[in-house]
């Protein structure tokens, strides 16, 4: 194996460290963390309860507003974290520092990821746990098929922050709001709390090109017909793999750029 | 024969708009000190940014330690290390955190041990629990300056390393330079605006001028050669003599 490809597990668990070091040293981000998911949980959990008795819909299945609102907190979450991590290295202006180590640009990427995982899981978890006793309702009963749709969900999200973050190291920090708004757009398509059926025809066709919607569409099956779909779990997977790939595309060629341009000695606020 | 540390052919960086570096060339024999000086905009530091990696040059040929740089820089960055006031360490992290962070970059095996003996011999030992962001200038140097030394580097970069610092503390900085380096054989490039630093510690200047290298000598050949009593002098008159940025010497 080349020089260039050489893979270093230390130094991916160094720059996880680095964003664990960040976290721990900022007790409000910590708190942010499990903020919102928390917020959203508890605001859909009594949504779900009033609209059980008032709403057919709900009440074929109580948990599908509060497992959408959860799944949707993976995909945004997801790409949230990378971005955030991301976002660190800017403001601090540390790429300079970084880049002149051994680190690799893969390695790096791989440490965003593992924080975005962290980050999904601090978030999620106890705001998942905190409806067992407030609502009955356990997201976790859904068994295997939450695992499927967290892995598409989070893969989805990575692939939007790294298209995001190369977006940023193209523009600079003047798109920096891109973090916080590009997966906002999907949400209406993604037919997270209603049906994709419920869209024009024109638009279930964009829809259906997004994984997050096979995602929805699949929980609703798990929760309404106690059944698995397969074929949106693998269609969902193939267009994540699409996905990640033009993700990594648009943050390496970035990167690449970034390095042509002599943005990495320069970039930050 | 000491051998080359740095060899750098024909370096070409162009930007839509402007030169930043125009076709030099330069070498730097191993386990000596060497200075790119010259005026803001003159190139010194497109040209250490290149020989670390971090910018890809338009043309051109550059060797650091025995390796093209260009298309083997996994190879020879660990073997180098770079430091520049104007680039801060993340400010939230303490320094020791800093510290263990790029002691593991460069996948060191003793990194406390690593830490502990450049925290003595930098004086840092005090403020290793405190957040990089809160040291004075003088302190962030001597951690810039231990997180640079913290691969024992064969090759040292160093931007305007004592730029921003009280005379006192620019001397420290200075000794403690010269003394690692005597005791290491390591060999350092430096992008300087301090004439009198460069005097005190290196023995070949390369003056650049837009982009170009327009004289090199070692500080006492040039200050010979311009009729001058000191390098600063040198410098006032390369910079201030229009004709000079086209007699680029190669």
């Amino acid at each position: 194996m080349t020089h260039e490809l050489r893979f270093s597990a230390g130094r991916v668990w160094a720059m996880l460290l680095r964003y664990l070091y960040l976290l721990r040293s900022s007790w409000p981000r910590t708190v942010e963390l499990l903020y919102w998911p928390t917020l959203q949980m508890l605001i859909w959990g009594f949504m779900s309860q009033f609209l059980y008795s008032n709403s057919s819909y709900v009440f074929r299945a109580f948990g599908v507003l509060l497992a959408a609102v959860m799944l949707w907190d993976v995909l945004f979450r997801g790409q949230l974290g990378l971005s955030m991590s991301f976002l660190e290295e800017m403001w601090a202006r540390n790429l300079g520092h970084l880049f002149v180590t051994p680190l690799r640009p893969y390695e790096w990427v791989l440490s965003l990821l593992s924080m975005s995982m962290i980050r999904v899981l601090l978030g999620i978890v106890p705001a998942a746990l905190l409806a067992i006793p407030l609502y009955h309702y356990s997201i976790f009963a859904m068994g295997l098929p939450l695992v499927a749709f967290f892995v598409v969900l989070l893969i989805m999200g990575w692939s939007l922050g790294l298209a995001i973050c190369g977006l940023i190291l193209r523009q600079g920090m003047g798109a920096e709001g891109l973090a916080w708004t590009v997966v906002f757009t999907i949400s209406p398509i993604s037919a997270v709390y209603y049906p994709v059926s419920i869209l024009p025809g024109w638009l279930q066709h964009a829809a259906w090109a997004l994984p997050s919607t096979y995602v929805f569409e699949g929980m609703r099956a798990v929760l309404f017909e106690g059944g698995f779909r397969a074929d949106y779990f693998f269609s969902a997977a193939a267009l994540d793999v699409l996905y990640l790939t033009l993700g990594a595309t648009v943050f390496f060629i970035a990167f690449h750029n970034a390095r042509r341009r002599g943005a990495l000695l320069q970039m930050g606020e | 024969m000491r051998g080359t540390a740095v060899k750098v052919d024909n370096l070409v960086k162009r930007y839509p708009t402007a030169v930043a570096v125009d076709g030099i060339s330069f070498t730097v024999a191993r386990g000596t000190t060497a200075a790119l000086l010259g005026g803001n905009g003159a190139g010194k530091t497109t040209t250490l940014s290149i020989l670390l990696g971090l910018l890809l040059p338009t043309a051109g040929k550059v060797q650091v330690l025995g390796e093209d740089i260009l298309r083997h820089r996994y190879r020879v960055l660990p073997r180098m290390n770079f430091s520049s006031p104007f680039v801060d360490l993340p400010h939230r992290l303490t320094v020791h955190q800093n510290l263990l962070i790029y002691a593991r970059l460069y996948g060191l095996p003793d990194r406390r041990e690593r830490i502990e003996k450049l925290a003595t011999d930098l004086q840092i030992s005090a403020f290793l629990e405190r957040p990089a962001g809160k040291l004075s200038a003088g302190q962030k140097t001597r951690v810039a300056l231990a997180k640079a030394l913290l691969n024992d580097p064969e090759l040292l970069l160093l931007d305007e390393p004592t730029a921003s610092l009280d005379p006192d503390t620019g001397d420290w900085v200075r000794s403690y330079l010269q003394a690692w380096q005597a005791r290491t054989g390591a060999t350092i490039l430096m992008a300087s605006h301090n004439m009198s630093e460069v005097e005190r510690l290196c023995s070949e200047v390369m003056m650049m001028k837009a982009g170009r290298i327009v004289d090199r000598g070692s500080p006492q050949a040039l200050i010979d050669r311009y009729g001058r009593t000191n390098l600063e002098e040198v410098f006032l008159h390369i910079a201030r003599e229009p004709r000079i940025a086209l007699e680029a010497v190669n």
